[in-house]
């Protein structure tokens, strides 16, 4: 008992040090690659990306379908299962190595120091269960409370991120609820066993904009109130612009350019971020054609060899097709794995 | 000239408990909605979930059957016929023929077991337009050439496909026989971002060469602004508020516009705007629909004679139409 308290002053402790230090590495992900071995292939999903996550920070990994962003979420929370799924790389977060994990280990650590909140919030909640029932469910798995202090903090959360009528709420199942009040429920199951990370996949996708736009402030109060840590994952750039600090634009498995949010949006460098950019419906465009990007999004069992974006590229060069470009890094905190910067020219 | 008109057109939806299955309630789809939309226009539809634009296009093709109100269809020869109840036998097939449909996703809209010569090849067929194979054959290869794909691809399966190229065969078949409207219900918002912008080239394009009409549904303001002549915004199936596109842009007058317009995010980190977004709650059920005017319990401008009184359409520049009480002060 007095251990449980002991580890729970130590953390306080580290987390109040945390905050002092400005740039505390709270999440490093070194060269993962997750491969699936399916009867079309071996689908190289997330194929040797890396990239680190600082407290209190949101990184937006954006990307359209089958670029391997889920894959990556789920790769860090040990969902993939193996086989046919293999892992290799480092995912290193509170001085271990999550990769190989084994599975009673990881369980201290998926819900409870990493937790994530799913894209559909009509399908991650059981429909049988009140939703009362299910944020217990995650608060007595992790958390050492009883019932009466379990639901106390429950609705203590649940009133945080403004919940109306957080009683009721508890007692009430999924179904009677809105898409976006379910949303907040999930975000607030996130929240129970105060996280060090959080994992937002696609958070707002299905919700309508209206709604969007407070699931959005509700994460950004969150975000700086707790000084949490946030991986958001979409494919819409007009919520990176709103919610992320720094940015990773993945492409057919790869990242292929990394910046902070400012710079991304003033100088992307990649031809595929631009494209992303330019591909925005903008008013000024009425009756002319909108700029797009040539052909499709690769499945994930023919990526393309060499860069994998080379045969959408406009700029695409001989060496593209055959040798997957390096990171080059024009500008510091800014990487990108083009081979039109081997020459110097950045445009 | 024009295709398809609605007067007062409502939809009611039964819900049924019981045992018995007795009509315990009704959801209110669409409440009283005229629109009219002639040869070459695009009409925008935009809304929320649940706000009944899918619904008023599924109306218009006759996939329902409207509660009360009128539609009106003027056939390729001029004269107009009321459409409301059962069509007529001997105009049905002119009118299916004239208005087709495309759907959100196009991994559900093509059969898994047809090929896409039989896919597109099906209504060539059902409408007796072409009578030889040979003929029907070349005229599914031109379609999948117009549309951006390789003639070959007509003995693939769907599943051999990319959402953006499935789009693509949904929007050959539906223009396989010379429609004179479609109804596009978000077309693209199954589709990645870099694939959107093709197809909505894609439809322009047909448009520009077949003067269809287009009735354009879809909840991404950006979208709709850039395909439609005017556009309809819808909240709990009623129309609030409709103007020619870049008027409503540039002017939105009804308060829930307004709302809709601030909450698309800025595509600028410098300049985020989300914090500034007032809107609170979210939309009521269309099952037992607010009194008055249906945004007003989420309205940040709402008047003591907003929850006893459903404002009017009023006319407060050249077409455009809002339906608001503050619009008479």
């Amino acid at each position: 008992m007095t251990g449980a308290v002991e580890r729970e002053r130590g953390r306080e402790y580290e987390r109040e040090r945390g905050r002092e230090r400005e740039h505390e590495r709270i999440l490093t992900v070194r060269n993962l690659k997750t491969y699936f071995r399916t009867p079309e292939g071996v689908v190289r999903a997330v194929d040797d990306i890396s990239f680190h996550l600082d407290r209190g920070e949101v990184l937006a990994l954006v990307g359209e379908s089958g670029c391997g962003k889920s894959v990556t979420a789920h790769s860090i929370l040990g969902l993939v299962k193996a086989p046919p799924a293999k892992v290799e790389g480092e995912i290193v977060f509170g001085g271990r190595n999550l990769v190989g994990l084994a599975e009673t280990e990881y369980r201290h650590v998926r819900g409870k120091q990493i937790s994530m909140i799913f894209q559909e919030p009509m399908s991650a909640f059981d429909p049988l269960y009140t939703v009362g029932l299910q944020l217990m469910e995650v608060a007595k798995a992790h958390m050492p409370w009883d019932d009466r202090e379990a639901k106390e903090r429950i609705i203590d959360t649940l009133k945080s991120i403004h919940i109306p009528e957080p009683e009721k709420r508890y007692d009430e199942y999924p179904h009677e609820m809105s898409g976006g009040m379910l949303q907040r429920i999930m975000i607030a199951m996130a929240l129970i066993t105060s996280p060090d990370v959080i994992i937002a996949d696609e958070p707002t996708t299905a919700l309508d904009v209206t709604i969007q736009a407070q699931v959005l402030n509700l994460m950004q109060d969150l975000q700086s109130q707790y000084r949490g840590s946030i991986i958001f994952i979409t494919h819409d750039l007009g919520t990176v612009a709103e919610i992320a600090d720094r940015v990773h634009v993945m492409y057919a498995g790869k990242v292929v350019e990394k910046a902070p949010v400012v710079e991304l949006f003033d100088n992307p460098i990649h031809p595929y971020t631009s494209g992303l950019l330019a591909s925005r419906v903008r008013r000024e465009y009425k009756g002319r054609d909108l700029p797009y990007i040539e052909g499709y999004v690769p499945r994930a069992y023919e990526f393309p060899e060499g860069c994998r974006f080379h045969p959408r590229c406009p700029r695409a060069m001989a060496k593209c097709k055959e040798i997957p470009p390096p990171e080059f890094e024009p500008a510091p905190g800014h990487t990108v794995a083009c081979w039109l910067l081997e020459e110097g020219d950045d445009r | 000239m024009k295709i398809i008109s609605t007067r007062n057109l409502k939809k009611y939806f039964p819900i049924r408990s019981g045992v018995f299955l007795q009509v315990s309630g009704w959801v209110r789809a669409l409440e009283n909605v005229n629109m009219e939309i002639s040869q070459g226009e695009t009409i925008g539809i935009v809304g929320e979930s649940g706000c009944g634009k899918s619904t008023l296009g599924r109306a218009i093709v006759k996939i329902y059957e409207p509660t009360a109100g009128s539609i009106t269809y003027c056939d390729p020869s001029g004269a107009s016929h009321d459409i409301s109840a059962k069509i007529d036998r001997r105009l049905e097939p002119v009118f299916r023929k004239d208005v087709q449909m495309i759907f959100q996703n196009p991994f559900d809209s093509l059969d898994p077991r047809m090929t896409i010569r039989d896919t597109i090849r099906e209504p060539l067929h059902t409408h007796r337009l072409l009578a030889s194979k040979k003929e029907m054959d070349e005229r599914v290869a031109e379609l999948l050439m117009k549309v951006g794909l390789y003639p070959e691809y007509a003995q693939r399966y769907p599943h051999e496909f990319s959402g953006g190229q499935r789009q693509r065969i949904a929007v050959a078949r539906s223009i396989s026989v010379n429609p004179r409207l479609l109804i596009c219900d978000e077309p693209t918002s199954a589709l990645d971002v870099s694939v959107q912008s093709q197809i909505i080239n894609l439809l322009k394009d047909i448009q520009r060469d077949t003067n269809m009409a287009l009735i354009f549904i879809s909840h991404n303001l950006d979208v709709v602004h850039h395909m439609s002549d005017r556009i309809m915004v819808m909240y709990l199936g009623n129309v609030v508020e409709s103007a020619p596109a870049t008027e409503l842009f540039d002017n939105p007058a009804h308060p829930y516009t307004q709302a809709l317009m601030s909450a698309v995010p800025s595509w600028n980190p410098k300049d985020r705007k989300l914090g500034q977004v007032k809107l609170e709650g979210e939309p009521p059920s269309p099952i037992n629909p607010p009194s008055g005017c249906p945004f007003h319990p989420r309205c940040p401008r709402r008047l003591a004679s907003c929850s006893k009184v459903k404002p009017e359409a009023v006319e407060v520049s050249d077409g455009h139409f809002s339906a608001c009480h503050l619009h008479g002060m």
